[in-house]
């Protein structure tokens, strides 16, 4: 019948819309994020008429939802009836915009800037300012730094009058009261400098700059330096001087430190927004003075930037500066009391041996890398082994082979834990470019001990490292110089290293290919079946699991299948679950 | 209700005025937070008197079990620290010993009705006789006051939590335990920084703990601590990232005249607080109270004895272990009167421009709701006067540790053990 065709295709949807009431926090989750079903079956009249208005007023729910609900709505458009109906969207987005979740803030804003550009210039001024010009002169904190992120989505289009408001706005918001207010208004300065006219960039926005960057709370001077790079790209050269160069002069030399660290993680940025020039003249000495900073954290992040700083230089000069600038505060730096300092610039030191070339590295910075090789903090010697390829490039690595090994091999040892970790897994990079007679000369042995290490990640990720070595130096090369070792470990006492035999066996089986698996490997495991302990036996049903791919069919048949069916009989209910479990595996790919 | 038949859990631990008064505050011993609020009709009426009516009442924190150190952690609320208001709804932070929490206190005067499958009352229709949909719409409904958990701040302090202090960028709180003071970001809830460490390398040597931190109420950068020594030190985050070296050390010399075997019992700080215009601060010790001007290290400007006629029970109050109670002071709205408790439910205010001083007493059989409180005095020794109490009659159960004043108006919260008095300035 007609009817129940109809009750039929409702009833999920009625279901859908009653859950938007649930109890259940994921039930509400799972309609609002069926919304848009909601809405086509309602139709577009009933969705702008009643279903929106109900969205509008049940802003009290929690977050997770609030942030799926500012969500659907970005893309509600066709489902309100098209870019006519585009603004009944915005009441819903309104509330939302001043929940004080800021993550709920921050989609309802997108999202209004998503929708916003679907309003035609007239709706954008009929509908849309007056909401910006709404939330701009809340109450709420909440709603004027929602305002702030709208400015400039909807400054382009509307007329000049209505422009010169929107700049009014900003203005005040600039100067509010609340420092979260002023934030926004930081954070989103260059983004409405983008769009405004260049005089009224030069009129407005500057003044707006350097008001914020001498703001009282250091959280709004900080976000100012952010704005510096944007302001900086959009004006001309020579404005840069007199407009922009004072205030970040400033900001480099801010009481706070944490301004002074923007400073620092942004360089690179700010490098490329004033010019070589500037450059030169002002921001190579401000680097200096970040890099001799008496805070430490800002120390490290200009540390961080060394490499990119140097290279981002104009050619000209580049070596002549980095040379008397630049290197004596990075050789101070390789001595710094931080750690953090030290570990950061090993990060990056690596990276200037290419911008100086051969001859300036091996005299001025091969000192530096052998002496970082050698420092107590295990970091920092980690930062310089994991960027040899740099080094590499340039002078070689045999020069540092000799500091190298001891310092790898120190590592490999270390009490903690997450250092012998780290080390493991540059193995395979530091193989590679040290060639397979080094390995097997020095590193081998090293990569052995770990499989037996006493913690367990250690040993797996042991043997990981193996099978990368397997996948680099080939089948032929493991046969003879891992393999032998790997299946020697099935007869050692501690039933634990017996067990990493059988994950290196997994994790090699593919890379060895199916002659060292089925002659060599296969025969090891299957005898570790009668082994005592039953962890053996149950890691050995999972073994066949999984190196059966890789066993021709007769090995399966004639070899594997008894041993399976043995030890699905086991007393052990564990060894019988993985026995049976690889049993109706492996059936299904013998009989495919 | 007569003493005996109160709960131990009822035992106010902290009371607090939110930024505008309309809202106050008070924790207890039980883990819950109960909110007043001021009823603002006729505000501008000469006859005006506020009343607070309890607005909402939520389990803040429950006890908990260290499972590390077989040790159990008090439910009591320590502080509660409320936030300037940024919507609608109102937050607060709330902690005991460990944990702090930040909660979120909002309306609800509308709820929904109209469903498809079930009736209003949920009895559920027959699925075929669905013919259309409905959506539901919102319908007035009798104000709700709802708190929820917006955040939890846990796992950053080994040591009893003492202080939390709210930051003018309306961004960043610290939190303060016996040796180390935390930073962190009222959104950030997995990480914090630790700003102040002073637990010694060996803790044989140590020696002093910090007893109360606050921030100062306009500059980001700038917080004390003050110590159980006796000593304050006001800390420039611009200055470094680790601020165990203090910019400002506000310490007194010692009157030698005074000193006792309990003198630097008594000379430890239980609070501080900073003036509302920042130029001052404020400390309380056992005996006194103490104003220091910021820019002035070596001594306060101002000094009140609280109830120096206990400076000879020293020994019977260290026996009774009163000696270690923990006293809070309070500043007026324009910083012309501070305010802190005593013991027999007493609690001195000091007027700093009229040197004057005043002991009022919080109690049922002294006060009547609307009657102007009577003056009270202790003598010392000597011949008691009529209506004077003399020192060995005080009770020193009945301790008044919290006392809040409202931010704007002539309102204070008194806190005895077990009760909350709130009183206004008489109107003329």
């Amino acid at each position: 019948m007609a009817g129940a065709d109809g009750d039929d295709s409702l009833y999920p949807i009625a279901v859908l819309i009653d859950e938007l009431r649930n109890e259940d926090v994921q039930l509400r989750l799972n309609s609002i994020k069926k919304l848009s079903t909601i809405a086509l079956a309602l139709g577009v009249e009933r969705t702008r008429t009643e279903l929106l208005p109900f969205l509008t007023d049940t802003i009290y729910d929690e977050d997770e939802v609030l942030l799926a609900l500012a969500e659907q709505l970005g893309n509600f458009t066709m489902l309100v009836g098209g870019p006519e109906y585009v603004h009944c969207l915005l009441p819903p987005l309104e509330s939302l915009a001043t929940v004080e979740e800021t993550v709920v803030r921050d989609k309802a804003v997108e999202s209004l800037r998503k929708i916003s550009q679907e309003h035609s210039p007239v709706d954008l001024e009929v509908h849309f300012e007056p909401l910006v010009k709404r939330l701009a002169s809340g109450d709420w904190f909440t709603s004027r730094t929602s305002a702030c992120g709208l400015f400039s989505v909807c400054y382009p289009r509307v007329s000049s009058t209505v422009k010169a408001e929107i700049r009014q706005h900003f203005r005040t918001l600039c100067s509010d009261d609340t420092p979260m207010v002023r934030r926004a208004a930081a954070s989103k300065l260059g983004e409405f400098a983008k769009v405004l006219e260049l005089d009224y960039v030069k009129s407005d926005i500057i003044s707006l700059f350097t008001a914020l960057a001498s703001d009282e709370q250091d959280s709004v001077r900080l976000l100012a330096v952010e704005a510096c790079v944007s302001i900086a790209t959009l004006l001309p050269q020579e404005d840069l001087e007199s407009l922009v160069m004072p205030t970040l002069r400033q900001a480099a030399e801010d009481k706070s430190w944490r301004v002074r660290y923007m400073v620092a993680d942004k360089f690179s940025e700010l490098q490329k927004a004033v010019g070589p020039e500037i450059t030169k003249n002002d921001l190579v000495p401000a680097f200096q003075n970040l890099l001799k900073d008496c805070e430490a954290e800002v120390r490290a992040a200009a540390a961080n930037k060394v490499k990119e700083f140097c290279e981002n230089l104009p050619e000209e000069n580049r070596e002549q500066i980095i040379m008397t600038h630049i290197l004596p505060c990075v050789k101070e730096l390789v001595s710094d009391t931080n750690q953090h300092v030290k570990s950061a610039l090993a990060s990056v030191i690596m990276g200037l041996s290419t911008i100086l070339g051969k001859d300036n590295t091996i005299e001025h910075l091969l000192p530096l890398f052998l002496a970082q090789l050698k420092d107590e903090c295990p970091e920092v010697r980690l930062n310089i082994i994991s960027n040899l390829d740099c080094v590499n490039e340039v002078i070689g690595i045999r020069q540092l082979s000799q500091s190298l090994l001891p310092a790898i091999v120190e590592l490999a040892e270390d009490a903690k834990w997450r250092v012998r970790l780290a080390i493991i897994e540059y193995m395979p990079l530091l193989a590679g470019q040290l060639g397979v007679e080094f390995f097997d000369e020095k590193l081998n042995t090293l990569c052995m001990a770990w499989l037996i290490d006493h913690v367990y990640a250690i040993r797996e990720a042991a043997t990981c490292n193996l099978m990368k070595l397997v996948e680099k130096f080939g089948a032929e090369w493991a046969q003879n110089t891992i393999v032998p070792k790997v299946l020697g470990m099935a007869n050692d006492p501690n039933y634990l290293h017996r067990m990493t035999t059988l994950f290196c066996i997994n994790a090699l089986s593919e890379a060895c290919g199916q002659d060292i698996t089925t002659k060599q490997m296969l025969p090891v495991v299957l005898k570790m079946s009668n082994d005592q302990v039953a962890n053996v036996r149950f890691n050995v049903a999972k073994s066949l699991q999984k190196i059966g791919p890789v066993l021709d069919s007769n090995a399966l048949q004639t070899e594997v299948k008894p041993v399976l069916e043995k030890l699905a009989t086991d007393t052990d209910m564990d060894v019988k679950y993985f026995a049976q479990e690889a049993i109706s595996e492996m059936l299904f790919v013998v009989s495919s | 209700m007569d003493s005996g038949s109160q709960l131990l859990t009822d035992i106010i631990s902290t009371v607090e005025f939110n930024h505008t008064g309309e809202l106050l505050a008070t924790g207890d011993k039980g883990g819950r937070v109960v909110i007043f609020q001021q009823e603002i009709e006729n505000k501008n009426q000469p006859q005006f008197r506020s009343e607070y009516n309890v607005y909402s009442t939520f389990q803040s924190h429950e006890p908990e079990f260290d499972y590390l150190k077989s040790l159990e952690i008090e439910e009591k609320i320590n502080k509660i620290r409320w936030l300037p208001q940024k919507n609608a709804a109102q937050f607060l932070l709330s902690t005991n010993d460990k944990t702090i929490k930040l909660w979120k206190i909002s309306e609800r005067d509308k709820r929904p009705e109209g469903y498809n499958l079930k009736e209003e009352d949920g009895r559920y229709k027959d699925p075929n006789a669905i013919s259309g949909l409905r959506v539901p719409v919102l319908i007035p409904m009798d104000l709700m006051v709802e708190a929820s958990p917006r955040r939890v701040f846990a796992n950053a302090h080994t040591y009893h939590i003492n202080s939390i202090s709210v930051n003018s960028d309306d961004e960043t709180y610290l939190s303060a335990d016996d040796l180390r003071i935390n930073l962190w970001n009222l959104e950030i809830t997995d990480r914090s920084f630790n700003i102040v460490d002073i637990k010694p390398a060996n803790m044989e040597e140590l020696t002093e703990v910090i007893t109360a931190a606050e921030f100062h109420p306009l500059q980001c950068n700038t917080f004390v601590y003050s110590s159980s020594k006796g000593t304050i030190r006001l800390c420039d985050m611009r200055a470094s990232a680790l601020c165990d070296r203090h910019s400002k050390l506000f310490e007194e010399p010692e009157d030698p005249s005074n000193r006792s075997f309990f003198s630097e019992i008594i000379s430890s700080i239980s609070d501080v607080k900073f003036s509302h215009n920042g130029r001052y601060m404020m400390t309380r010790d056992y005996l006194s109270v103490k104003i220091w001007d910021l820019n002035m290290e070596n001594r306060p400007v101002e000094t009140y004895q609280v109830h120096e006629y206990l400076r000879s029970k020293l020994c019977s109050l260290y026996e009774n272990d009163c000696i270690f109670d923990k006293f809070e002071c309070c500043w007026n709205g324009n910083d012309s009167v501070v305010m802190t408790g005593s013991y027999n439910n007493f609690f001195r205010m000091f007027d700093r421009g009229q040197r004057r001083d005043m002991t009022l007493e919080a109690s049922r059989e002294n006060s009547k709701p609307m009657q102007v409180l009577k003056t009270r005095k202790v003598c010392a020794g000597g011949k008691r006067k009529k209506d004077e109490i003399s020192v060995d009659s005080l009770d020193f159960n009945k301790k008044i540790l919290h006392t809040a004043w409202h931010p704007q108006d002539n309102i204070i919260a008194v806190a005895t053990t077990h009760n909350l008095y709130i009183f206004q300035d008489k109107v003329n």
